[in-house]
């Protein structure tokens, strides 16, 4: 068929194995990884909503899963994603906005992300206990 | 890839998967979802900072408060969004067999509306009271 061979001949896009590893590259694995964890992360949050509007028991019941010692582990892992993946986002905004490309930005850029990701899931961790 | 499992005429040309019908448009989608996104989300965070050690007389008053309950809707419905359309932007890029293709699509429709759904109805019935 002329569409198999039209197929046969396209030229392909290297993929991750031909790469070298790069800061930049590996964030944009990461930008992805997160965005598959909160994927699945809106199921605790339905969750959640459906125990509250089902009565005090079912909630006390969710309640005391999340606050498991696991429970608040997995619920740390979907706050630095859900931020990491946010900073991320704000990074594609500049990049959409036409700046950033140099590599000396774009690594600036990668590294702020990582670290600003941490920090402010410690920040809201420490705001959750003080609170709490 | 085979043909053994298609769903495609050469219609697919201006219709369907094929990069050529709606790409910058998904692209936009993701965009505009996303700024939604990032903005209501620090409304959904400082939501749950403050529900923490609330009994659950609290949560439901919080939660049932009309404000709350529209910017919580209107959070999970963009995330929801956004988090659909780039799941499909994943499976478009590494499944290729067509019939798992077909399948995973169904799949991440069927759940993202079925997450959507839940945390609608749950929403909708504590802001209502029942």
């Amino acid at each position: 068929m002329a569409d198999a061979r039209l197929a046969a001949s396209r030229p392909l896009s290297p993929h991750l194995q031909v790469f070298r590893f790069i800061l930049t590259m590996a964030m944009s694995i990461v930008h992805r990884m997160t965005g598959g964890f909160l994927y699945v992360g809106t199921v605790f949050v339905a969750i959640w909503l459906i125990a509250a509007a089902s009565g005090p028991e079912w909630f006390a019941r969710v309640d005391g899963v999340y606050q498991s010692w696991i429970g608040r582990l997995i619920l740390l892992g979907l706050v630095w994603s859900l931020i990491h993946h946010a900073i991320g986002g704000v990074r594609h905004f500049i990049w959409d906005l036409g700046y950033g490309f140099d590599k000396k930005t774009a690594d600036r850029m990668a590294l702020f992300n990582l670290v600003a990701g941490v920090l402010l899931t410690g920040v809201v961790a420490i705001a959750a206990f003080v609170f709490a | 890839m085979s043909k053994s499992f298609r769903f495609q005429t050469s219609l697919k040309h201006t219709r369907g998967f094929g990069s050529g019908k709606s790409g910058t448009g998904h692209f936009w989608q993701q965009r505009v979802t996303g700024a939604a996104a990032l903005l209501l989300s620090l409304v959904y965070v400082v939501l749950l900072i403050k529900l923490q050690g609330d009994d659950y007389g609290a949560v439901i008053a919080t939660l049932g408060n009309p404000f709350v309950a529209v910017l919580m809707l209107a959070f999970l419905g963009v995330s929801i969004w956004h988090m659909k359309i780039g799941m499909q932007v994943i499976i478009e890029d590494y499944v290729n067999q067509p019939l798992l293709r077909v399948l995973a699509l169904m799949a991440n429709s069927f759940f993202s509306a079925l997450v959507g759904i839940a945390s609608a109805v749950a929403l909708i019935k504590i802001t209502f009271g029942a």
